[in-house]
């Protein structure tokens, strides 16, 4: 193939799911947009945001990985059942989601008030990632085990659904349980 | 992937690499939290932000598993003339340029029909998407290429390493480069 045989069908292949995820994108712009009071309300949420969305994507996104693997080897049924294996995979996701997202606050908070710079207190921070990283576990959760489930049984192939799947609705649904984590945090303090 | 399907044998395999990623987000929340006060005033810059770093992932990544594909078929050599690389790298840029303006002007229509202020022309939002659409295209390239082209030395698959490594180096070059971009162009 010519070099511009390769580029039309690479742009061809490539475009449909970039131009969703992009849409995705530009919905959890909207809400970051949206919340900029909640991000003057807590200095250094901001600077954790990066940490939150990307901990979304590796934690759920692996999860979906794990179960669709599972699936293809026979060590999990795509059945909605309170199954050993799905329910350690699951408690693992959400831990290590909770684990990274309280990590990434702690780590902002301390190299902010290294560098001097505004930051609110260490409690507040970690609570409204907490927060937040255990209201998106949920709704992640769920929705990768659906997903991954259903599109099993019908036919399609897991992976190629999981990716495209996490990335959007971790985005939109990760930065509107911020602003929640931040109404939960300061109406509580 | 662990054999064992318990809480501790995937935290184990699992945690390490996922707090080393979250370390390299924080830096890349450093870069962002010095234009925090440009992105408020502006907010349809603030919009910006998710969709730019996202697409720059996406567009690494993509270009990543097809090389890696290409690698293990044996019909990629790392040579410019190289038909998959230049051709991949094509599609990678004309993707970004063609995307991006679009990327900008919905960033904009978004701001004013969520009833913020739009403080910004509509020229300026797409010029800057579209300047860091073009800089994060060819960093995307040249991160990706160099990435698979040293896995290929090291003789580690590169579906186990290049696409983590891409995606969330992109991630910190997309908010660098859009901050760039917003002192030049704002």
């Amino acid at each position: 193939m010519s070099i511009r045989d390769v580029a039309a069908d690479a742009y061809r292949e490539a475009a449909p799911a970039l131009v969703a995820s992009t849409l995705g994108g530009l919905f959890a712009g909207v809400v970051l947009g949206g919340m900029r009071a909640e991000l003057r309300l807590v200095p250094g949420l901001l600077v954790c945001v990066p940490a939150l969305l990307a901990t979304r994507g590796n934690v759920y996104g692996s999860l979906g990985a794990r179960l669709a693997t599972g699936l293809h080897q026979g060590l999990i049924r795509a059945e909605f059942e309170a199954d050993d294996r799905l329910v350690a995979a699951g408690a693992a996701a959400m831990a290590n989601g909770l684990l990274a997202s309280a990590f990434a606050a702690g780590l902002a908070f301390c190299v902010l008030l290294a560098l001097g710079r505004t930051v609110a207190p260490l409690g507040t921070l970690v609570a409204v990632a907490l927060v937040a990283g255990l209201l998106s576990g949920v709704v992640l959760t769920g929705a990768v085990v659906a997903v991954v489930f259903v599109g099993f049984r019908r036919g399609y192939n897991p992976d190629a659904l999981v990716g495209p799947l996490v990335t959007t609705i971790g985005d939109v649904f990760g930065l509107a349980f911020l602003v929640v984590g931040v109404e939960v945090v300061l109406g509580v303090a | 992937m662990p054999e064992e399907w318990t809480v501790s044998a995937i935290t184990r395999a699992t945690l390490p690499v996922l707090l080393g990623l979250t370390a390299v987000e924080i830096g890349s929340g450093l870069v962002l939290g010095t234009f925090e006060a440009t992105l408020y005033r502006h907010p349809s810059l603030l919009v910006l932000v998710p969709v730019t770093i996202g697409t720059a992932g996406n567009l690494g990544s993509i270009l990543a598993s097809r090389l890696s594909t290409a690698m293990h078929l044996g019909t990629l050599s790392f040579a410019p003339t190289d038909d998959d690389l230049a051709g991949n790298a094509l599609a990678t840029v004309t993707l970004a340029l063609s995307l991006f303006p679009v990327v900008g002007a919905g960033a904009w229509a978004a701001t004013s029909l969520t009833g913020a202020h739009p403080d910004l022309a509509v020229w300026t939002v797409v010029a800057v998407s579209f300047a860091s659409g073009a800089a994060l295209a060819l960093l995307a390239v040249g991160v990706t290429v160099a990435a698979t082209y040293a896995a290929y030395r090291l003789r580690l698959d590169p579906d186990d390493v290049v696409i983590p490594v891409v995606t969330n180096l992109c991630d910190v070059l997309g908010v660098v480069v859009l901050f760039a971009v917003v002192q030049v162009l704002v």
